[in-house]
């Protein structure tokens, strides 16, 4: 332990302790910018500088581990000149447009100049609006370089957690900034359009392309149906954006206000997520039997799924030669979106072209998916819009819906109802959950043997879990099962997505299915998530998930009475030709480099 | 004033034999090599002035088996070339000094960070290598040196923004702690040293503490090699005894019209005339890592000023806030006071402002602009504002 005062308050903390960390014991907030709970530590805003008694320079307390017998001061003349020149220094590199900036009033400069009351404005003005373009070329993230601050907090997420590196640092001096490969459009570069940057950017620099006015023309449209379909994810997370704590389950509020803010179906991705456990379930169980009773060389194990768009375009770049073992199942927004304006407008009466779909995502890389060429299978733009849970915030907030005083509402039908095993899909290792309740019950005939159904072992917050089924006394058809040890790796965070596959290269890791998602902690990390995440947040929203879970009827895909009625009425059965038509899809090799 | 002339010492470059050097230090245990160097009160040529023993003794008390030597010859700093002259001359005596500091903190493997410009060197220094390998397979030491180009970036001559570079990251400055003695190049205990440093290293092995002590004060002990440019008659390299007077300094090289000198390049001070007398060339006065720049009455010390900022705006690394904006601030500052578009009274606003980068930056480079922007507001404010 090591004995230290901070302002003159005597604290004892373990060795390698941050200033930072001792001073937030001692309840002083020390303010920061380029620090970020998630990320190796910078040092380079300097906003949390400090002054230790006796020493020439002050020092960063983010970046500096404490030691025996220092006295700290976290607020005296020195500490304070400072820390007003550099908010004033980045300001004045700033576009400070900031009534008219997308992030106004959720930017964490804007609150430091606020705090610090840097009115005076004494230095020069050096920025040159002449010399930026707002980079608008992505479908998913939007660039603005002169909003950025250079606190590199998106370049160490690109590389840190998700090992993409599509940001890095160039030039230097005055003409450092904040660059793709060669100053690219993020259109162009290798970036899985995870949104991981957005979440942690403390300025306007890194935003969602936003469509609100689109969907607001449709909704305000008469000519058109406007069916609006909901993530797991977006149900625990929306409240924050609304000022509720982290961790509060939303669902029936949520309805309710998408009710209210105009669209003529409010409907449920988990409804199109038990789908593709239907799907992806039967597919796997299909591509078992062909490399276990045909003893086909060819069939591509293990099998990988495809809900994530962040990670299906990872893999496209990074690993094209395991493309043959991602699932062909759409991700449940696409399914959902072939079904919307196929069953959903034929059950409906409605004329396909009339109808648009929007999907509230906790993503930004569904932007992306939605806009792939190969998400057309209804003849029209499976998806048209996609908004993030933020978005949706903000037009609860814009259409002046009361959203805490809302009473729950209910999920309209068809395509509305929703299973635990659905919901969990917004968390890490929840498809691979909801896979095996449903498969595992499919061959046996019995569930599976997890106490509540919850298969623990695929569940927490490592970056990659392994666990394994036994699978005994098999129905008849499966007898070919009878003995095998299904076994399953479940990574998210990209850099962890990219361990496992060079396990699975190097077969080092020998498994049969691989559930990945690009976000850390899931789609509950996702990039379209509130503003901000840590891994304290992340928990919070996954105990949410589970409890959501936990409170369904119906916990199994394969028992959701809508998804046995679609199969009935429209699909025939899993695999089967129109589920081929509307519900699989294929991947592209991508450039690595 | 007493008269007094500088000392013209002839220790870097004396012609000494590595082999006579190693044959000393083979006998030596690595501690007393660090108490040698300790005991001749040798501090860094490159400006700093860190204690080389002790900075070899920290590096020698780590555990860790694998450690670094790492000779700092990134000479960027403006008016600065005598690292270039010794590297030409008496390479040899450079990686014998790198042997010594081997032998001291338990190396296996030495780099030469190189300035870019520098690339010509590279075949004598290679040739030179060649011959120190014979030397040290002679004593059966398995220590090798290898040699690394820097890629015209100032900032890469700052330590830990060295390592990075030589690792093939981005050449940005590190926080510290760890100091490199702890965690230097690839994160293990590293002992980084200017060359020159390296080269008196040698001379104290071969002549002892007590003769390199016998030269220099208290405080700045034995000589230093100084590169003299601008207005002056004798611009060239010279090795002078530490602890003359700028005035004695300008006695022997001054054209008689000398106003001010600029110790220690941009990132040291601006001496004035009317300090010369009093100002020691040296750790007790103004350190320097060997440039001293002369100045004449036909130099506007505007212009100085504005080269300088211009230089340190475009050779920031740019990833700390004081450093990469501050340096703006005070290039467009000071335009904006000559033009008369900010009143003189905005100079003080800039001074605090460099206050600010010295206390709050995140490496030496941010930490110094200061040093020559206010001593030249300071001594030649007029020339600044008409």
């Amino acid at each position: 332990m090591v004995n230290l005062s901070i302002n003159g308050m005597l604290v004892k903390v373990p060795e390698g302790t941050t200033i930072l960390a001792a001073a937030k014991q001692q309840n002083f907030r020390i303010p920061t910018l380029c620090n970020h709970d998630d990320l190796c530590v910078a040092g380079n805003c300097r906003v949390c500088v400090v002054e230790q008694l006796g020493a020439k320079s002050l020092l960063a307390a983010c970046a500096t581990p404490v030691s025996e017998g220092m006295q700290i001061l976290t607020n005296s003349l020195k500490v304070r000149a400072a820390r007003k020149h550099v908010i004033e220094l980045l300001l004045s590199e700033h576009n400070a447009d900031c009534t008219k900036c997308y992030k106004n009033g959720k930017c964490e400069l804007q609150n430091l100049s606020n705090e610090f009351c840097v009115g005076d404005h004494l230095l020069l003005d050096l920025i040159d609006l002449k010399n930026y373009t707002i980079d608008r070329f992505s479908p998913s993230i939007q660039k603005d370089d002169s909003k950025c601050i250079r606190c590199q907090r998106c370049v160490r997420t690109c590389e840190q957690l998700q090992g993409v590196n599509a940001l890095t640092v160039a030039y230097k001096g005055d003409k450092q900034k904040i660059s793709t490969f060669e100053g690219l459009s993020m259109s162009e570069v290798i970036c899985t359009n995870c949104g991981q940057c957005i979440n942690r950017c403390p300025t306007g620099a890194l935003v969602e392309r936003t469509y609100l006015d689109e969907v607001w023309d449709s909704i305000l449209d008469p000519e058109k149906h406007v069916v609006v379909q909901t993530a797991p994810a977006v149900r625990i997370g929306l409240g924050e954006e609304l000022g509720l704590q982290p961790g509060e389950r939303v669902t029936g509020k949520m309805v309710a206000a998408l009710k209210r803010l105009g669209f003529d179906s409010v409907l449920d991705t988990d409804f199109s997520a038990d789908l593709t456990i239907m799907e992806e379930g039967t597919e796997l169980l299909t591509r078992l039997k062909k490399a276990l009773v045909d003893k086909d060389p060819d069939v591509a194990l293990p099998m990988t799924t495809s809900c994530s768009p962040g990670w299906v375009k990872f893999i496209e770049h990074t690993f094209p030669e395991y493309l043959p073992n991602v699932s062909t199942c759409k991700s449940p927004q696409q399914m959902f979106g072939a079904l919307a304006k196929t069953y959903y407008a034929q059950v409906r009466k409605l004329d396909p072209k009339n109808v648009v779909s929007v999907s509230i995502m906790p993503c930004t890389a569904k932007k992306y998916e939605a806009n792939r060429p190969e998400m057309r299978s209804s003849g029209f733009k499976d998806v048209d819009y996609v908004l993030t849970t933020r978005e949706l915030a903000r037009m609860i907030k814009q259409a002046g819906v009361d959203f805490n005083k809302l009473k729950e509402d209910k999920y309209d039908s068809i395509m509305g109802e929703s299973t635990g095993a659905a919901v969990i899909f917004g968390a890490t290792g929840g498809v691979m959950e909801a896979a095996l309740r449903t498969a595992y019950e499919i061959v046996t005939g019995r569930e599976v043997p997890f106490e509540n159904l919850n298969i623990t072992p695929v569940r927490g917050m490592e970056g990659i879990r392994f666990a394994s089924v036994k699978i005994e006394d098999c129905k008849k058809e499966w007898n070919f099962l009878n003995g095998v040890e299904l076994k399953c790796a479940v990574a998210h965070g990209l850099v962890n997505a990219r361990e496992l596959m060079n396990g699975v290269k190097s077969g080092e890791i020998q498994v049969h299915f691989i559930e990945v998602m690009a976000c850390p902690g899931g789609c509950l990390g996702g990039g379209g998530q509130p503003i901000p995440t840590n891994e304290e947040i992340r928990r919070k929203r996954t105990e949410a998930i589970y409890a959501e879970d936990m409170s369904m009827e119906i916990r199994k895909s394969h028992e959701n009475p809508e998804i046995i009625a679609i199969y009935k009425e429209f699909l025939g059965e899993p695999l089967g030709h129109k589920s081929h038509e509307l519900l699989h899809t294929h991947y592209t090799t991508r450039v690595r480099y | 004033m007493k008269e007094k002339h500088v000392k013209r010492v002839d220790l870097i470059f004396e012609k000494t034999g590595c082999r006579e050097i190693m044959e000393k230090i083979m006998k030596m245990k690595p501690d007393d090599i660090c108490q040698a160097v300790l005991d001749s009160d040798l501090k860094g040529r490159g400006g700093a002035g860190f204690p080389t023993g002790l900075k070899w003794r920290f590096t020698f008390q780590e555990k860790e088996p694998v450690k670094y030597i790492v000779c700092n010859a990134d000479e960027g700093e403006p008016g600065t070339f005598k690292d270039r002259e010794i590297l030409d001359q008496v390479p040899g005596k450079v990686f014998c000094g790198m042997a010594i500091a081997a032998r001291a903190v338990g190396a296996k493997t030495g780099y030469v960070y190189l300035r870019g410009e520098y690339k010509f060197l590279i075949p004598k220094l290679n040739a030179q290598l060649e011959e120190f390998n014979t030397l040290m397979d002679e004593f059966n030491l398995n220590f090798r040196i290898k040699i690394r180009l820097g890629s015209g970036a100032y900032i890469c001559g700052e330590e830990s923004a060295l390592f990075e570079s030589i690792e093939g990251k981005r050449g940005e400055p590190r926080n510290k702690p760890p100091y490199p003695t702890t965690a230097g190049l690839f994160g293990k205990p590293t002992s980084i040293n200017n060359v020159e440093t390296l080269v008196y290293a040698v001379m104290i092995i071969k002549y002892g503490a007590a003769h390199f002590k016998e030269l220099g004060t208290k405080d700045s002990r034995g000589s230093k090699v100084f590169s003299v440019s601008g207005d002056t008659p004798k611009a060239g390299i010279y090795e002078l005894e530490l602890g003359m007077s700028v005035n004695e300094f300008v006695e022997e090289f001054g054209d008689g019209d000398t106003k001010a000198v600029q110790v220690g390049g941009a990132s040291g001070f601006c001496v004035p005339r009317k300090k010369f007398g009093e100002t020691i060339i040296g750790f007790e006065g103004v350190p320097t890592g060997g440039s001293m720049k002369l100045f004449n009455s036909t130099r506007s010390m505007y212009n100085v000023l504005h080269n300088y900022l211009d230089f340190f705006t475009e050779e920031s690394c740019g990833q700390c806030t004081p450093c990469r904006v501050g340096c703006q601030q005070l290039l467009k500052g000071v335009e904006a006071v000559k033009r008369g578009d900010k009143n003189s009274k905005y100079l003080d606003e800039l001074v605090k402002l460099a206050k600010t980068m010295k206390r709050a930056s995140k490496c030496g480079l941010g930490q110094s602009v200061g040093n020559a922007f206010g001593s030249i507001v300071e001594n030649f404010k007029e020339e600044i504002i008409y």
